[in-house]
């Protein structure tokens, strides 16, 4: 009786056995339907007829590309079809070690008698005998070189009754310990620097006993080691080093990765041939002095090192040369040797050393690879990817990442024990621990995409959007560092059924009280443009934080251009902010060196001077011309003793509505000499470091920035009000505000009606984070100089709503998401994509006068 | 809107009969976009004014049609249009057909008429006015309107109120108006076809064609509309319209010409083939002029030209008629949409790449990132590089000192500046670069535009 089968959970498995040795029935019984692909199955889906072996060929294309696309996926896939040809295992194992998966075979070798028997009972298989015969014969010859061939399993089940007894598990590939989520004290190359290690591990917590030459290792409460591997060569004490380890380990104390040095020691140890260069040799003396069986120990306890783990439910990845996102959790010989040696690009620098290829820059996994290999002056991270060999064998130090609290501690080498060929300490200055590469990458924008945000889970974003973005985002934007929000679109109450309004106040708190809200501000929206500031204390500051190098702050517009053409504007907007900031000593109060603000800025000519001009002057000049026109011709007529009464009364109103138009837009217009008339209204303090002030509700933004207001009068404070939506008194609080606000006297643009809280939960999912109301008067700006004609008022009442508010709350979800990325440190890739899909969902064709 | 007609013949009041409206009362007619009234201010046997009120409707212009915020705050409604056209042909047919029954001699007979129309856009000023009516007759008075006198800084707008005064016959001072008004507008609010044609060939018998101005008029009149490709564009960009085709034509107005495009798509061309190159990209390629160049030379085994714009991918896919290639040729060339400033793949594995004319519209902060994409990551043997020589811009006579050519440049370098950006580049990847002047040169300016052969060291 054969063990039973343990299968590898990713794995590509070829039944192999002549027509009627029960290889469908056997898969039915121990896989899933969507695991096995039948030939048969896929002769019938390209020509009708499963035995068709006409269509065989065509019918294996299919079946391998699905094959194919479900190993990528990371998908089990068993192979139904006779295999009992070299050749057609070949492309088995050829596709199993493309996707990086192990290759097994299960062999149902049964007497040809009884597949004949089987194969009579079924009407569709009337092939001749010579077939199965053929087939088995085959088969038999096959069964010696399955293993040479490439299978790493091969079961094999000889009769009936073993095939009937079979028992098929499956178990965790030997790198996955996904189960296990730390915490963890991950340890860069150690290179037989054994007092380094003991400082290290007390330094983290570690109790260290030593007895009779054995280590006896304490960790701290639930916290286990993991060596990145290289725990020999170069250094003075390789051996304890080992000793160390493989008593960690076999305590639970610790998990160990293997290096390209522990490797090669192994060979060496093993009597293979060797170079003995890079350290070697010392460490083969130092082992001299050790029995035969600790050596011995040593070469089975490296030779039995996992390539690399993945760990914590999929978020962690340790190996010591890094490992690509497609290589995660796989297992070949391609796996392990980028494991154990990076992979390089062929070429060699100036000190001949081999060129490697710089995978973390396009490193786009969602989990951290934390690695070693390739000494660095400092740990930076990059793209979720952070090197913590610090060098200590060449005289730099012995790092440790805490995971998941992400704090690097290290200890410093006691000597340099050993010359690097290459240099890896700059000679003078500081080192400067690696910039996360802020290269984006097109694959980062375009296409299709679906970003998760905290707020919205998944966000979808169309192709034709992105493609209209990246044109934007490419010619207009500001530097992407730069950009770590932009502000969502936002929808108008419920269109109003008052006789003369098409908006009104009750409207918007109906919403939210619709929506089971009951708390919320009315603030007053500013006829400006929309802003973001980002102010950094200093140039340095912003290069530290940003990365950027041309200033300390930033105004962009919501569709992420720079704000002002003119630099010594922006600066000295910026300025003020600034001051105010430090006046208010709001850098020491928040602990930052940045705010990011989200702003209106006036007057609303200072960026859409020449619309406001070519557009909406320029109508208003042809509207009061023919309507003076107009209005005189028909007094003429009526002199005459015409009946024009009806139409002359109809030009006289519209005259007035123009006259009441060039009074909108003429409102929102002044000209700007200096920083003196510029206007800059803060309402949000989106994020300063570590923090999206999201949590805090509106009340709070809007007092801590008036306070910053006060004293500036470039600053300008938000005025508001509070209410609750159920109350029927603060809705007539409101209104009058609202009123007053947008009357005659003032033509306010009107209000932004928004819950208490950032971030409201509604009926389902979140609420509108904000809706406007917009004044009488200033609709004329949107509907035209004469809407509030009954007639147009009526049919502009058809308006709908819902494509807008999806749309704002999705480009809250991104806008939000974005500041958490960029507080939390994600690359920049990762704040670039939200910022993106806020731009691409902004080319979806939505009432643009909503 | 308003267009009055003033005949001053007597007895002047048998101007209703031409227009078969009676100048005792005022009439309404229905029209598609609105409601026209005629009705006569003045009705005296000396001098009879007969008034054309035509209210477009601002709302039933944009329903259903919802696209940008202009629609609403329109001038639609108040200037002079083709809507004005289409509402003298439906409301004074006869009369422009020069029709009449009681007074059929008098349709013919040349009258002292005076048109006056209360607000005629003219976009290209009173000149072109003047150039339009002049040649035939009229005399032109027109009083331009300021955009608002509330804000003098503004200046004056594109409107008039505009007489014209000639002895003519009523019919031809209709026809006239329903040909040019749309004309100076430059516009048509419906789809021009086919029949427009027609119609103008029609209506422009025997007065266009020997019109010194019937080229711009026939190209005016025959307008057509934006294509609808360029909507999601138009929602972002937010001064509207295509800063970068209108750049375009600047630039080519600077610069005198297509030649000097042609000689820049020679000079790389050159490069090329200097290098080799049998697998060429051209990054930013525009409507495809040196994708073209390439295609034609058997030499290049494998073309692809990449812009940023997704219309402009398409323009170039039309005007290299791409759909119609055979299939051996279609497997030559592709074309994508990509960005200089993002890490691309497929960009990787060419001989060469053309950069022609493109890194002058980058941000300077964006170059950083341009070099890394191009020189670091798809690093072709040889990148032929152009851009403009600033030195040069002082002998262009139309460009204003300290003004670059082109409204989207954001630099423009001097040759030193070039240099030193170039040897930069050189020093970080890996490359080497010779300079080549592309124009021609100047002793002291050098040329037109500067280029930069780099390869691969």
């Amino acid at each position: 009786m054969p063990e039973d089968i343990s299968l590898p959970d990713l794995c590509l498995v070829a039944l192999v056995g002549a027509s009627g040795s029960g290889k469908s029935s056997f898969a039915k019984r121990h896989f899933r339907p969507t695991e096995v692909l039948s030939s048969d199955f896929f002769r019938g889906l390209v020509s009708d007829d499963e035995n068709d072996q006409a269509a065989t060929k065509d019918a294996f294309e299919v079946l391998n590309f699905v094959a194919a696309k479900r190993l990528a996926a990371g998908k089990l896939v068993v192979v139904d079809a006779t295999n009992v040809q070299k050749e057609a295992r070949k492309t088995l194992v050829a596709l199993a070690r493309e996707h990086d998966v192990l290759a097994v075979a299960i062999v149902l070798d049964l007497p040809e008698k009884l597949c004949r028997k089987r194969n009579l009972s079924r009407p569709d298989r009337d092939f001749g005998p010579h077939v199965v015969r053929d087939q088995v014969r085959q088969l038999r010859r096959s069964l010696k070189g399955l293993k040479r061939e490439g299978f790493r399993h091969v079961a094999v089940l000889s009769s009936e009754e073993e095939v009937d007894a079979a028992v098929v598990g499956r178990r965790p590939l030997w790198t996955d310990r996904r189960d296990e989520t730390g915490p963890f004290d991950i340890i860069g190359d150690v290179h037989g620097c054994a007092d380094e290690l003991l400082g290290l591990l007390e330094k983290l917590g570690y109790g260290v006993e030593r007895s009779n030459g054995e280590f006896e290792v304490e960790p701290p409460e639930g916290r286990r080691a993991i060596f990145l591997g290289d725990l020999v060569d170069r250094g003075p004490k390789s051996p304890e080093v080992l000793r160390l380890v493989m008593g960690m380990v076999a305590s639970g104390a610790a998990l160990c990765v293997p290096g390209n040095h522990d490797a090669k020691l192994v060979r060496a140890l093993r009597g293979k041939n060797v170079q003995l260069k890079y350290g070697l040799a010392g460490t083969l003396e130092q082992l001299e002095n050790e029995p035969t069986e600790f050596r011995e120990e040593v070469a089975s306890f490296l030779d039995r090192l996992v390539s690399h783990y993945v760990l914590d439910e999929g978020r962690l990845v340790v190996a010591h040369a890094g490992l690509k996102e497609r290589f995660q959790g796989r297992a070949s010989g391609r796996v392990r040797d980028f494991a154990l040696f990076g992979e390089t690009t062929g070429e060699t620098d100036e000190f001949g050393l081999p060129v490697r290829y710089d995978w973390a820059s396009e490193y786009r996994g969602e989990a951290s690879v934390v690695y070693g290999h390739t000494p660095v002056p400092e740990p930076g991270w990059v793209n979720r990817t952070i090197n913590i060999d610090t060098g200590c064998a060449f005289g730099g130090s012995l790092t440790a990442l805490r995971y998941p609290e992400m704090d690097l501690v290290a200890v410093p080498a006691r000597e340099t024990y050993y010359e690097p060929a290459r240099p890896f300490l700059p000679e003078d200055a500081a080192p400067e621990p690696p910039r996360e590469d802020d290269l984006l990458d097109i694959e980062d924008v375009l296409g299709k995409r679906i970003v998760g945000t905290r707020l919205q889970r998944n966000v979808t974003i169309r192709e034709e959007n992105a493609a209209a973005a990246l044109e934007v985002m490419s010619r207009f934007a500001v530097d992407p560092r730069w950009l770590v929000y932009l502000p969502p679109t936002m929808s108008p109450s419920d269109t109003s059924k008052r006789e003369d309004l098409l908006e009104h106040p009750s409207e918007a708190l109906a919403y939210y009280r619709r929506e089971g809200v009951s708390r919320v501000v009315c603030e007053e929206k500013h006829m400006g443009s929309r802003a973001i500031a980002v102010v950094c204390r200093d140039g340095e500051a912003a290069a530290r934080r940003f990365g950027t190098t041309d200033g300390a702050g930033i105004i962009f517009t919501r569709t992420g251009r720079r704000f002002f053409d003119d630099r010594a504007m922006e600066d000295a907007v910026l300025d003020r902010l600034r001051r105010a900031l430090s006046a208010a000593e709001a850098w020491e109060e928040f602990g930052t060196d940045w705010f990011c603000l989200d702003c209106e800025v006036l007057p609303w000519s200072v960026k859409a001077g020449s619309l406001i001009r070519d557009q909406y002057a320029a109508v208003g000049a042809a509207a009061r011309a023919s309507l003076s026109e107009t209005v005189s011709a028909l007094e003429q007529t009526a002199e005459r003793g015409l009946d024009v009464a009806g139409i002359l009364r109809d030009q006289r109103e519209r005259r007035a509505a123009v006259g009441a138009y060039a009074g909108a837009y003429g409102r929102y217009s002044w000209p700007v000499r200096s920083v003196e008339d510029v206007r800059l209204a803060p309402f949000h303090l989106l994020a300063s470091e570590g923090a999206v002030h999201t949590d805090r509700d509106h009340r709070w933004h809007l007092e801590t920035l008036a306070k910053l207001c006060r004293g500036d009068e470039v600053l300008l404070e938000t005025s508001y009000t509070e209410a609750d939506t159920t109350d029927p008194r603060d809705e007539a609080k409101v209104v009058a505000w609202w009123e007053d606000l947008t009357g005659p006297g003032r033509g306010g643009e009107g209000m932004v009606v928004k819950p208490l809280d950032f971030v409201a939960k509604g009926r389902r999912g979140i609420a509108q984070p904000g809706v406007k109301c917009r004044g009488r008067e200033y609709l004329r700006l949107v509907y035209g100089p004469e809407y509030t004609a009954p007639a147009n008022l009526d049919r502009l009442r058809q308006r709908n709503l819902s494509a807008k508010r999806s749309l704002a709350l999705r480009e809250f979800a991104l806008g939000v998401e974005a500041l958490e990325r960029f507080v939390r440190r994600d690359p920049l890739y990762r704040v670039h994509e939200c910022v993106f899909g806020v731009l691409a969902l902004e080319s979806e064709p939505v009432d643009p006068r909503l | 809107m308003l267009l009055t007609i003033t005949n001053e013949l007597a007895p002047a009041t048998d101007l209703g009969y031409l227009l078969h409206k009676n100048p005792v009362r005022s009439q309404s007619f229905d029209l598609p976009f609105g409601r026209a009234h005629v009705f006569y201010p003045e009705s005296s046997p000396e001098r009879c004014t007969a008034a054309l009120l035509l209210e477009v409707d601002p709302v039933g212009l944009v329903r259903g049609r919802g696209s940008t915020l202009s629609q609403y705050v329109n001038d639609r409604p108040y200037a002079a249009s083709s809507f004005l056209s289409v509402a003298i042909s439906r409301v004074f047919g006869s009369a422009m057909s020069g029709k009449s029954r009681e007074r059929p001699e008098m349709a013919e007979a040349r009258l002292p008429l005076r048109a006056r129309i209360a607000v005629l856009p003219c976009r290209d000023g009173e000149g072109f006015l003047r150039r339009l009516f002049e040649p035939l007759g009229y005399a032109v008075s027109a009083e331009p309107h300021a955009f608002d006198g509330a804000f003098p800084d503004w200046g004056e707008s594109p409107y008039f109120t505009v007489e014209l005064s000639a002895q003519v016959r009523l019919r031809d001072l209709l026809t006239h108006l329903y040909v040019l008004v749309p004309v100076l507008d430059d516009d048509k609010h419906y789809w021009v076809g086919d029949e427009e044609v027609e119609k103008l060939l029609r209506r422009g018998e025997g007065w266009l064609p020997s019109h010194p101005e019937r080229e711009a008029i026939t190209a005016r009149y025959l307008k057509h509309q934006r294509g609808l490709a360029r909507d999601a564009l138009e929602r972002l960009v937010e001064d509207g319209g295509d800063e970068r085709e209108e750049g375009d034509h600047e630039e080519e107005v600077v610069e005198q010409k297509v030649r000097l495009s042609q000689e820049r798509i020679g000079a790389v061309l050159a490069a090329f083939r200097g290098a080799g190159a049998r697998r060429a990209v051209d990054l930013g390629c525009g409507e495809g002029r040196l994708l073209r160049a390439l295609f034609e030379d058997r030499n290049f085994e494998e073309i692809v030209g990449m812009d940023v714009s997704h219309r402009m991918i398409e323009v170039a896919s039309r005007r290299l008629r791409l759909d119609g290639l055979p299939d051996n040729q279609r497997e030559r060339i592709r074309l994508f949409q990509g960005s200089l400033t993002y890490r691309d793949r497929r960009l990787s594995g060419f001989d060469a790449a053309a950069v022609v004319e493109v890194i002058e519209h980058l941000d300077p902060p964006r170059l950083a990132a341009f070099e890394r994409v191009l020189f670091e990551f798809a690093r072709p043997r040889t990148v032929a590089l152009t851009t403009p020589n600033a030195e040069y811009n002082a002998l262009f006579g139309s460009l204003p000192a300290g003004r670059f050519r082109h409204r989207d440049h954001r630099f423009e370098w001097t040759r030193e500046e070039f240099r030193a950006w170039a040897e930069g580049v050189c020093g970080r990847f890996g490359y080497g670069v010779r300079f080549l002047p592309v124009g021609p040169e100047n002793p002291q300016s050098g040329s037109p535009t500067q280029m930069g052969v780099f390869e691969l060291a």
